[in-house]
Formats: structure tokens, C-alpha cells, sequence
């Protein structure tokens, strides 16, 4: 027969427990409830995209992560994954996908030529995504493993859940998006 | 008979004879778009669920691999040449260290050579599993991505016990191979031969006699052997149209002429066709592996050229000579003969050209990519005029467009 | 309908240059201004108001029948005065499996050259890239425009005089990377 002490909740936040019922703070659930839930966006460009497509499949599964659901428009994703070279003709594209997502929104930079232009130093490529949009992880590589894009993922987790409810109208947030000429 | 698409709608433009002004509407497909694997861009006019006209825009990811081309040293090329077509990586790092050699004149041993082809039919592998598991995917079957992009997985275990890398491979030398495959890589590679034909067999039964798939693939984005031709077309999506074209048999390079393969082709050039062309690829590309595996000479597997090929570490500490080939090797300061060369091999696209002209110095004056992708889909929008929507999505994965060989 | 091609034993790469180099001398005289072998292509090179006149005759004549273009590219040459530009087509015949090269020279001058787009569809996206890359104006083109790079840029970024690098960056300094 199993008691409350055979089953042992992990990761579970402090809070006050009784019979039925787990008292704690509404961030810390709200935060659980977004970590565990984020719909990302693959903006997908070029050799990155397919590491992420191996990052999706069966084997490195990204579902795991509840990322079961990827969504390709921007209205309704939470992740904006930046994976591949960003070119200056791109650019004013991704400007305007990441201005149609709402708010809380994360971005992840996934290999070398997001996150600075990588190999590519010339004329044509936006040297770092983190030039227009502001970014939140970063994962170097050309391209990364399956593995350091799950890292970079459970990273983004854990910023969605430490993240605390009002830190999207608050002023140092709203000046770094002035910063970036984004209101 | 449901599904013939084309044909659906032609019969209802004649048979409504409508006589008021039309209202067209535009629809933007792309850049970022689901369903096409790769950015770039086509602006339809739409006709309700009909394409009127279709406008391409791409260069969304012009890296400049030309311009770049010429201020890197010729071993540092290779990383580059990696990211045109990056699902078949080792076919361009492959090509284009044969091009090098045949400017330098440099005759690389035969164990080489078929180390060479062994890699590079897994890698076609690599590049057919994926386009065809996404033409099935756009019809609506996940499943045959799911299963065989495990086996995708297989090869970039072997691609990593020879070169330490899954996708961007950098695999080879000019001159031969960096290393002998190891006692793992030969293990999972004849693991990987005996287990794929199960996986893949299952994937032909699942996808290629289904009766969904048949109906939206047939007669989607048909082109004719002539128009193909004209356009440009090579590889999997002419040998569709009906023409038996192929680099390999051609202009054999790397021992080709020592194996015994046949090319499928098609009849109408429509997304059944290539589907079928790369499915029936992959059962010859793991024909000339065995026969490759079989046949393998002994010998070393890298030529003797230590202006290029990066001499014994024990040379390096020991000798002076080793030593400084070393540090020009890597300082990337080694001189280059003077020359215009233009060598090709078949991608997992078609004829992947290299257009070399070295004026002597340290980089290459001038290096063109005659990129199959590129030539190729110049004939999507007359592809798809006249068509659904729909059948152009399909259209546009059966095609098999890299974006990065598209814009390089 | 198959097409059937056979790998021809090949005829010697020689023979095939005299062939086309008699074949153009007698019908086009000294339009053809010299020829060699690089490698294993020969290599014609012709005047650049030939150059429609003489692919057209290359793809339709029954003798020669190079119907396929593999591909066509421009280079910048700034140390030759009078002849920077040149132009490189490349002509396959695929039922006898010969391959040729033709190369036409011009000065910055005059880089203004029919559209062979009326010969091969091909050459369509082609001539573009050579336009996009270093200003060739191809005319009679259907639709002369930047294809690759951004219809803002008002220069064309393969000649040589231009830097790889973008100008305006400031977040790589240039000491570290050996320039």
C-alpha cells in the first residue's frame, strides 16, 4: 500500500503542505506552469535547423520538455528559437516575427552564426541576432549537439520559471527595449 | 478519380466561363513558413485555392561563400563548402578536395578512393532520408520522419568515429583521408548495413503503395525530360523527368567506374517520381557500399603530397622539413599552382560543380559553386502556376530545396 | 519518352578542341580570338558580340548540339587593362559527353552583353548572379535584378576593389583576426 511518504515530489517548490492541499507562492506555480509548457517557434534557417530537426525527433526528443507542440506562428509561441545564419536581408523578418509574439516571450540563439555571424564575417550576414532582438540564451556551436540545445532549453526553463510575474512592465525591461528601438 | 489536382483545376476554370472581373488575392508563402524547409520567398496570386502566378525572392541566406572563398587558404574552404548542401555534407568536402587535387595534380590511392565513396553514399543516404521523410510529412505521415531519422542518427555515429562530427563533417583531406576508419566505425557501419534495409523496407511499405500519398503525389508539379533540361535540371529531380544523367557514370571520379549500380528513373517527372528516383537511390547507394566494403584495397589512405596533407606528428617534432610543411599548412601559407579547373560530383541534388582559378597565390583567385539547387528552382513558379496550393508545398519538398546551396 | 545516354568512350580531349576550334574558325572566323586546353576542358575564347551568335550555333547546329548549360559565372581581372571583365559559360553535350569552355572578355567600359536566356531558360537566374555580383548588363533579359544580395545594395560586392567584410561593424577588431 502506498503512503504519502513512498511518492517524493522532485524540484518542488517551498511551501506549506497539509492533507489535500500545497500552499505556495502564485510565482512559483506560475513559473513552474510556463517552464514546463513553452510553445516555441523554429525560425529554422540553415544547417542548425536540421540539428534541431535530429533535436526533435525520436531519439533527443524534445517533447520531453513539454515542446510537443511547436508553433510556427508567432501569435501563439512563447520560444523564439533563432537557429542558423541570419542574413541582412532577414533580418527586418525575424524584427517583425519577434514583435508579433506576446509577452512573456524568450529567445534562444541557437549556434554560431545567431548568436555572432559565426564563420561568416562578410558583407551579408547580420553578425549576431543580438544586433535587433534582444536574446535570452545563447548555445555556441556550428552546429551544437542534440545535447547542448536541450542544455540551452533547460536553461530557458530556468529563467521562465525563476522569472518573476511583473518583470515584463517593469522599467529596467521596458528600458531595454528601448534599447532595441522595440516598445 | 480523386486527387488529380492539376487536372480538378482546369475543369472547373473552363466549365464556369466566368464572365466579371476576376479578384485575385495575394498570399505571401514565406520566408518563415512551416512548410517550406528552407527561407525563401514566393508571392502568389491566387485565384481562390488556385496559383495564377507565383514570384520567387530568395538570397534570404546569401552568406557569400564566393566572396569568402577567396581570402580563406584552400584546406580552410572545406568548413565552408560543408554548408552549402548540409544534409549531405561529406559530397561537398569530398568534391571539392577533388577538385584541389586535380589542380595540383595530385593521384590519391585507391583505398582511398573507396573510403571516399563509402562516405559519400552514406551521406546521400543522409540527404534522401530526409527529403523523403518530409514529403511525407507534408502529406500529413509523421511517422516515417520519426522512424528513419533514428537511422540518420546511425550515420552521424559512423560520420563521428571518422571525423568527430554529425552534420558540418569537414571529413577528408586533400589528398586522401585524415585518418583510417577505426575498429568502431567499420563495426557500426556493417551494424548500420545489415539493420537499414529492415527500417527502410518499412518505410516503403508504409508510404509508397498508400493510397493517400499515391493521390496527392501523382501528377503533382509534373515537368517534362525537354523543360527539365532546358531549366537545368540534374540529379534525382531530372533523372524524374526521364533522363539518365548522372556524374558518376558521366565523368566517373573516385573509382566510381569499379562498381556496378543502376540509376532509376522516372517517367513523369511529379512528386511520385522523385520520391520514388531517391527512394530506389538509397537501395543503390547501399548496393556500392557493400560492394565497396567488399572490395576494399589495402594501402594507405592518404597520398603523398606534404605541401597540403599534414605530415606525422613524430616528422613535425623531429624533422625540420616536416615542420615547416606543418606550419604552413596550418598558417594556411602554402602556394598553390597556378590554374583553371572545373571538377563535379553527383550531390544529393544533382551535378555539384567547383570552378577553381588559382593565380598561384595562398587563396583562390576566383571559385565558382555551380549549385544544382540554385539552377533548379528557377523552374518552381512555372511548375507550379496553374496548380493548388497545396501541390505546390508538395512540389516544393519532392524538389529538395537546401537553402543553403540555394543562396550559398 | 527515355532519353538514353551512353558514356561515350571519350574522344581525346585534343581532337575534340580541333574539332570545334576548325568548326569555329570556318563558320565564325576571328570572332574565336585563341584557344588552349586547361586541364581536361578546351577552352575557346571569343569576342563578346559573338557570343549570342556563337552559343546559339554551338547548342542548335546538328554537329555540335552542346544542349545543356552546366553553368555560367563572371570573374573580376583588375590587373588586365582593357579586358577586367570576363564572362565563363560552360557547354555540355550530353549525348556524346563532351564538355567545353567559352570565355569572353570586356573592359569596365562596356560590360553590356545580349541575354542568352532566348538559347537556354537556364540562363535566367544565372545571368542574374553575374548582374547581382559584378553589373553586367545583360540585354533582353526578362527580369535584370539583384537575386542574392538586398535590392538596396548599390554596389555589386564580388569585384575585387570591394572588402569582404561589412564596413560598419564595430563588434570585431580587426587586429585579432590577422587584418
Amino acid at each position: 500500500m502506498i503512503t504519502s511518504v513512498d511518492i517524493r515530489s522532485e524540484h518542488q517548490p517551498a511551501g506549506l503542505e497539509g492533507q489535500g492541499f500545497f500552499a505556495t507562492n502564485l510565482d512559483k506555480v506560475v513559473g513552474l506552469a510556463r517552464a514546463n509548457s513553452l510553445w516555441p517557434l523554429p525560425f529554422a534557417t540553415s544547417c542548425c535547423g536540421i540539428e534541431f530537426m535530429a533535436t526533435m525527433a525520436s531519439h533527443y526528443d524534445l517533447s520531453r520538455f513539454g515542446m510537443e507542440r511547436l508553433s510556427f506562428s508567432p501569435r501563439q509561441a512563447d520560444l523564439l528559437m533563432v537557429m542558423g545564419t541570419i542574413s541582412k536581408k532577414m533580418g527586418p523578418i525575424l524584427r517583425q516575427v519577434y514583435e508579433q509574439m506576446a509577452e512573456p516571450k524568450w529567445v534562444l540563439s541557437m549556434g554560431a552564426c545567431a548568436s555572432s555571424g559565426g564563420i561568416f564575417d562578410t558583407y551579408s550576414v547580420l553578425q549576431g541576432i543580438d544586433r535587433i532582438i534582444p536574446v535570452d540564451v545563447y548555445i555556441p556551436g556550428c552546429p551544437p549537439r542534440p545535447e547542448q540545445v536541450l542544455d540551452g532549453i533547460l536553461k530557458i526553463q530556468e529563467l521562465a520559471k525563476s522569472e518573476g510575474r511583473n518583470r515584463r512592465e517593469s522599467p529596467e525591461y521596458k528600458a531595454m527595449l528601448a534599447k532595441y528601438g522595440l516598445e | 478519380m480523386r486527387g488529380v489536382s492539376g487536372n480538378i483545376g482546369q475543369t472547373f476554370a473552363t466549365a464556369t466561363e466566368v464572365t466579371e472581373q476576376k479578384d485575385y488575392s495575394i498570399l505571401n508563402l514565406g520566408p518563415t513558413h512551416p512548410a517550406t524547409h528552407g527561407i525563401f520567398q514566393n508571392v502568389l496570386t491566387m485565384d481562390g485555392e488556385l496559383i495564377v502566378k507565383a514570384v520567387p525572392t530568395i538570397g534570404y541566406i546569401h552568406r557569400a561563400f564566393e566572396k569568402l572563398a577567396e581570402h580563406r587558404p584552400y584546406n580552410q574552404i572545406t568548413p565552408i563548402t560543408d554548408r552549402l548542401n548540409y544534409c549531405s555534407s561529406p559530397i561537398n568536402n569530398m568534391g571539392w578536395h577533388m577538385t584541389v587535387e586535380k589542380l595540383i595534380g595530385c593521384e590519391v590511392p585507391k583505398r582511398a578512393q573507396y573510403l571516399r565513396v563509402i562516405i559519400m553514399e552514406l551521406s546521400r543516404i543522409t540527404d534522401h532520408i530526409v527529403c523523403d521523410t518530409v514529403i511525407a510529412v507534408d502529406t500529413g505521415a509523421m511517422t516515417g520522419f520519426l522512424y528513419l531519422f533514428q537511422w540518420r542518427e546511425k550515420i552521424y555515429e559512423i560520420f563521428e568515429e571518422i571525423c568527430g562530427a554529425r552534420l558540418t563533417t569537414n571529413i577528408g583531406r586533400i589528398g586522401g583521408m585524415e585518418r583510417d576508419f577505426n575498429e568502431k566505425a567499420w563495426a557500426k557501419l556493417h551494424a548500420f548495413m545489415k539493420e537499414f534495409p529492415a527500417a527502410l523496407h518499412e518505410f516503403d511499405k508504409l508510404v509508397t503503395r498508400n493510397r493517400i500519398f499515391i493521390d496527392r503525389t501523382m501528377k503533382c508539379g509534373a515537368i517534362s525530360a525537354e523543360k527539365a533540361l532546358a531549366f537545368g535540371f540534374t540529379g534525382p529531380n531530372l533523372r524524374a523527368a526521364g533522363v539518365d544523367y548522372d556524374v558518376r557514370v558521366m565523368n566517373p571520379y573516385s573509382s566510381y567506374q569499379d562498381f556496378e549500380f543502376d540509376i532509376p528513373v522516372g517517367t513523369n517527372g511529379d512528386t511520385y517520381d522523385r520520391y520514388m528516383v531517391r527512394l530506389e537511390e538509397m537501395w543503390q547507394s547501399m548496393r556500392i557500399i557493400e560492394q565497396a566494403i567488399k572490395n576494399m584495397p589495402d594501402g594507405k589512405f592518404h597520398a603523398e603530397v606534404p605541401e597540403f596533407y599534414l605530415p606525422p606528428k613524430e616528422d613535425v617534432y623531429s624533422k625540420m622539413e616536416a615542420l615547416i610543411y606543418h606550419f604552413k599548412i596550418v598558417m594556411g601559407e602554402t602556394d598553390v599552382p597556378k590554374g583553371e579547373v572545373y571538377h563535379s560530383v553527383e550531390g544529393g541534388n544533382g551535378e555539384l560543380g567547383f570552378y577553381l582559378i588559382s593565380d598561384g597565390g595562398r587563396t583562390p583567385y576566383r571559385l565558382h559553386f555551380r549549385r544544382p539547387c540554385y539552377i533548379y528552382y528557377q523552374a518552381y513558379s512555372s511548375m507550379i502556376e496553374g496548380g493548388m496550393l497545396s501541390d505546390a508545398i508538395l512540389t516544393m519538398s519532392s524538389m529538395n530545396v537546401i537553402a543553403g546551396e540555394l543562396d550559398a | 519518352m527515355h532519353h538514353e545516354l551512353e558514356p561515350s568512350a571519350s574522344t581525346s580531349i585534343i581532337e575534340l578542341h580541333d574539332h570545334v576550334k576548325e568548326t569555329l574558325v570556318s563558320k565564325f572566323g576571328t570572332s574565336l580570338i585563341r584557344s588552349q586546353i586547361d586541364y581536361d576542358f578546351p577552352v575557346f575564347i571569343i569576342e563578346k558580340n559573338a557570343v549570342h551568335d556563337i552559343l546559339s550555333f554551338l547548342k542548335n547546329d546538328e554537329g555540335m548540339k552542346y544542349d545543356f548549360l552546366t553553368t555560367m559565372c563572371g570573374i573580376h581581372y583588375p590587373e588586365n587593362k582593357g579586358e577586367e571583365f570576363a564572362l565563363m559559360y560552360q557547354l555540355h553535350n550530353m549525348q556524346k559527353n563532351h564538355r567545353i569552355r567559352i570565355k569572353t572578355f570586356m573592359s569596365t567600359a562596356d560590360i553590356n552583353m545580349p541575354t542568352i536566356t532566348d538559347i537556354w531558360l537556364t540562363a535566367n537566374w544565372m545571368e542574374r548572379e553575374a548582374f547581382d555580383f559584378y553589373g553586367f548588363k545583360f540585354s533582353g533579359h526578362p527580369d535584370l535584378r539583384r537575386i542574392l544580395n538586398m535590392d538596396e545594395m548599390n554596389y555589386h560586392p564580388m569585384r575585387k576593389e570591394y572588402a569582404l567584410e561589412d564596413a560598419g561593424r564595430d563588434d570585431k577588431a580587426d587586429k585579432y583576426f590577422g587584418r
